[in-house]
C-alpha cells in the first residue's frame, strides 16, 4: 500500500522509558498528517522510527509498502526529515546548507545549486541565501532547514516542530507553502500549536505518554470524542437550562461540550432564557484537552503539592 | 522513476562541510591549516637534534595520517550531536560508507598543506627509492583508514560534545603519546616498551623507520608489524560495519 501504514510500533529506551506503546495507525502518500500531544508524549521518537534513524523495539511500519526495519536503505530514497534539534550549521550560508544536502542526496552540482536557489526563494529567504548561519535569525535559520528537504527529490517529508520559533506572518508563510504542497507530498509533522494542525492536516494524531489516544480528521475527532459543539456562555450566574448539565467554569464564564443535537436544544433554550453565549463547533483545543484530561489529572493528583 | 545518484556527489558534500566551507567562511581555519606545517617542521628541527632528521620527518607523516582520526572522531560528533546532521544524513540516501569516505577525505584536506611540506622534505633528507616509497605510502595509507574508522565509531557512540573531548583525550594518549614515532622503541625503558606497543602506531612507526634504514629489526618481527597493522585495520572495519551506530538501536 502507498502511504504510512505503522502496526503496533512500541519503543522503550534503555528498558525503562516505555516512549511509544503498541502505536498503529496508516494513512495515504498524499497530504499532511499531523501529530501532537504533550511534551514527551513519543512524537519525537515515532518520527525518528518512521524516518530509519531509530529502531523500535516492537512491531513494524512500511513506507509506500516498503519496510522501514528490514529495508532502510530502498525507504531513505523515498524521505526527507528536518529533526526537532537540527541546526544550520553556523559556517555555512544559506546556500550552502541546502546544496550540501542535495549532494548528499546525489544530486549533480549544478542541478543542486539550482534547486537550492529556487527553494531559498519559495520560502522567501532568498536574499539571505549567502548570509553565514550564526548571522541568521531563529526563525530564518529554521526556514532554512525546511527549505533544505523541500529542495529535494523526496516526496515523503517529516518535519519536527516544523514552526517553532516562527513569527505569525512566516508561519502563516510556511503553512500557505505546505498546503500548496500537499496535493503531490505527504507531509508528516509534529506541533504544539494546536491551530496548525487544525488549518493544515488532513489527519491528525493525538498521542498522549506514547499511546495514540486517537486520530482522524478534524471532524471525526469531534465524532470519536462524542462532543462536536461548544457552548460558552459568558456570564457568571449559570444558566437555568445548562443546571444539571457538567459544564467548565472559566473566567467569566461556563463552558459546556455536548452532542451536534443537544447543543441545538441547549442554544433554543438559552435564546428562550437570554443568556449571552456563544455556540461553535469543538476546536482542536478542546479535543485534545479532552483526551488528555484524564493523564493530567492524574499526574496533578500525584503531584508534591509544593506551592511557590 | 527511480533517480540517479552519484556518489562523487555524496562525497564531495561531506567535503565542502567540513572543510572546504569551513576555511572559506572561517579564515581562521584556513589560517591553521595553513601553519599546520610549522608546527611539524618545529618538531623535526627539534628531534633533529641528534641526526633524527629521517626519523622526524617520516614520524610526521604518520602522525599526520593518525591525528586525522582524532580530529574527524571531533568533527563528527559535532555534526552528529549539536548539528544533528548525520541524522538528516542517515535519513538520506548517503551510506554511512560513503559518509565516512567523504569525511576522511574532508580531514585529508585539513591536512594536505602539511603532506605537501612533508613530501618535499622526504624527498630532499630520505630521498626514498620506490620501494621505500610505496611502503611509507602504504602505511600511510592502511593508518589513515584506521584512524578515520575508529574516530567514526567512537563519534557514533557519543550524544554530546564532552563524551568526544573524553575520547580524544584517550585516542591522543594512545595513537600519539605513547609510540615511538620520532625515536627508535628502543627509547623506550624496558618495562614501558610493551605498553608502547598497545598503540596500533608503534606497528606502523617501526615498519617505516625500519624500511629507510633508521632501525634494523628481523623479517619475523617486520612481519608481525604488517600483520598486526592490517589486522587492527579489518577488525576496526568490521567493528565498524557492525556496531557503529549508524541508526540508533
Ligand atoms: N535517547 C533517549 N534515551 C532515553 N529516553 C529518551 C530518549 N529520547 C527520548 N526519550 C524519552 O522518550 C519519551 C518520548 O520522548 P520524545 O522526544 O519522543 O517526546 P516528544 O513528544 O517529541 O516531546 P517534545 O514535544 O518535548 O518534543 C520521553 O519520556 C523522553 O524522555
Ligand atoms: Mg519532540
Amino acid at each position: 500500500m502507498r502511504g504510512v501504514v505503522c502496526k503496533g510500533i512500541s519503543k522503550t529506551y534503555d528498558r525503562k522509558t516505555y516512549a511509544l506503546r503498541n502505536m498503529s495507525f496508516s494513512f495515504p502518500d498524499r497530504g499532511i498528517v499531523a501529530m501532537i500531544g504533550r511534551n514527551g508524549a513519543g512524537k519525537t521518537t515515532l518520527m525518528r522510527i518512521m524516518a530509519t534513524e531509530l529502531m523500535p523495539s516492537k512491531g513494524s511500519a512500511t513506507i509506500n509498502g516498503i519496510d522501514v526495519v528490514k529495508e532502510p536503505g530502498r525507504v531513505r530514497e523515498l524521505i526527507a526529515i528536518v529533526p526537532q534539534e537540527a541546526r544550520v550549521m553556523p559556517w555555512l550560508t544559506p546556500r550552502q546548507t541546502v546544496l550540501s544536502y542535495l549532494l548528499y542526496r546525489g544530486f549533480g552540482y549544478h542541478e543542486a545549486l539550482t534547486r537550492a536557489r529556487r527553494s531559498l526563494g519559495k520560502l522567501g529567504i532568498g536574499k539571505f541565501e549567502n548570509v553565514l548561519g550564526h548571522k541568521l535569525s531563529g526563525g530564518t535559520k529554521r526556514k532554512v532547514l525546511v527549505a533544505t528537504v523541500l529542495a529535494s527529490e523526496a516526496k515523503i517529508i517529516f518535519l519536527d516542530e516544523p514552526t517553532t520559533g516562527l513569527d505569525p506572518i512566516s508561519r502563516a508563510e510556511v503553512w500557505r507553502l505546505l498546503q500548496r504542497l500537499k496535493s503531490n507530498y505527504l507531509i508528516f509533522l509534529t506541533t504544539h500549536y494546536l491551530e496548525e494542525a487544525e488549518l493544515l492536516a488532513d489527519s491528525i494524531g493525538i498521542i498522549d505518554r506514547g499511546k495514540l489516544l486517537a486520530m482522524g480528521s478534524i471532524d471525526e475527532l469531534r465524532k470519536k470524542a462524542g462532543q462536536q459543539y461548544s457552548i460558552r456562555v459568558t456570564q457568571e450566574v449559570k444558566p437555568r437550562s445548562l443546571r444539571g448539565y457538567k459544564t467548565t467554569k472559566f473566567e467569566g464564564g461556563h463552558q459546556l461540550m455536548t452532542s451536534e443535537k443537544k447543543a441545538f436544544e441547549l442554544s433554543d433554550k438559552l435564546i428562550r432564557e437570554k443568556a449571552r453565549f456563544t455556540i461553535n463547533p469543538v476546536s482542536l483545543e478542546d479535543i485534545f484537552y479532552r483526551f488528555a484530561k484524564k493523564s493530567i489529572e492524574s499526574e496533578e493528583t500525584s503531584g508534591g503539592g509544593d506551592e511557590w | 522513476m527511480v533517480m540517479k545518484r552519484s556518489v562523487g556527489s555524496q562525497l564531495l558534500a561531506s567535503v565542502l562541510v567540513n572543510s572546504i566551507y569551513a576555511m572559506k567562511n572561517y579564515p581562521v581555519m584556513f589560517i591553521n591549516t595553513l601553519l599546520a606545517p610549522f608546527s611539524i617542521l618545529i618538531v623535526i628541527i627539534l628531534v633533529s637534534h641528534g641526526g633524527l632528521l629521517q626519523v622526524g620527518i617520516e614520524g610526521a607523516l604518520i602522525m599526520t595520517t593518525i591525528t586525522a582520526g582524532i580530529g574527524l572522531q571531533a568533527d563528527l560528533s559535532h555534526l552528529k550531536n549539536d548539528m544533528k546532521l548525520q541524522d538528516m544524513v542517515v535519513s538520506s540516501p548517503t551510506t554511512s560508507l560513503t559518509y565516512v569516505a567523504g569525511m576522511g577525505l574532508s580531514e585529508l584536506v585539513f591536512s594536505a598543506p602539511v603532506m605537501a611540506v612533508l613530501a618535499v622534505l622526504a624527498a630532499i633528507f630520505i630521498h626514498p627509492t620506490l620501494v621505500q616509497s610505496l611502503i611509507i605510502v602504504a602505511v600511510m595509507g592502511i593508518s589513515f583508514i584506521f584512524s578515520i574508522v575508529l574516530g567514526f565509531v567512537l563519534s557514533t557512540f557519543t550524544s554530546d560534545v564532552l563524551q568526544s573531548w573524553g575520547f580524544t583525550g584517550i585516542l591522543s594518549v594512545v595513537l600519539t603519546t605513547l609510540p615511538p614515532v620520532y625515536y627508535p622503541i628502543s627509547y623506550i625503558p624496558q618495562p614501558f616498551q610493551i605498553l608502547a606497543y598497545i598503540s596500533p602506531t608503534t606497528y606502523a612507526a617501526e615498519i617505516v623507520q625500519s624500511a629507510i634504514g633508521f632501525i634494523s629489526i628481523s623479517t619475523f618481527n617486520l612481519a608481525v608489524d604488517w600483520v598486526v597493522l592490517v589486522g587492527v585495520c579489518i577488525a576496526l572495519v568490521v567493528i565498524a560495519y557492525k556496531k557503529a551506530l549508524w541508526r540508533e538501536p
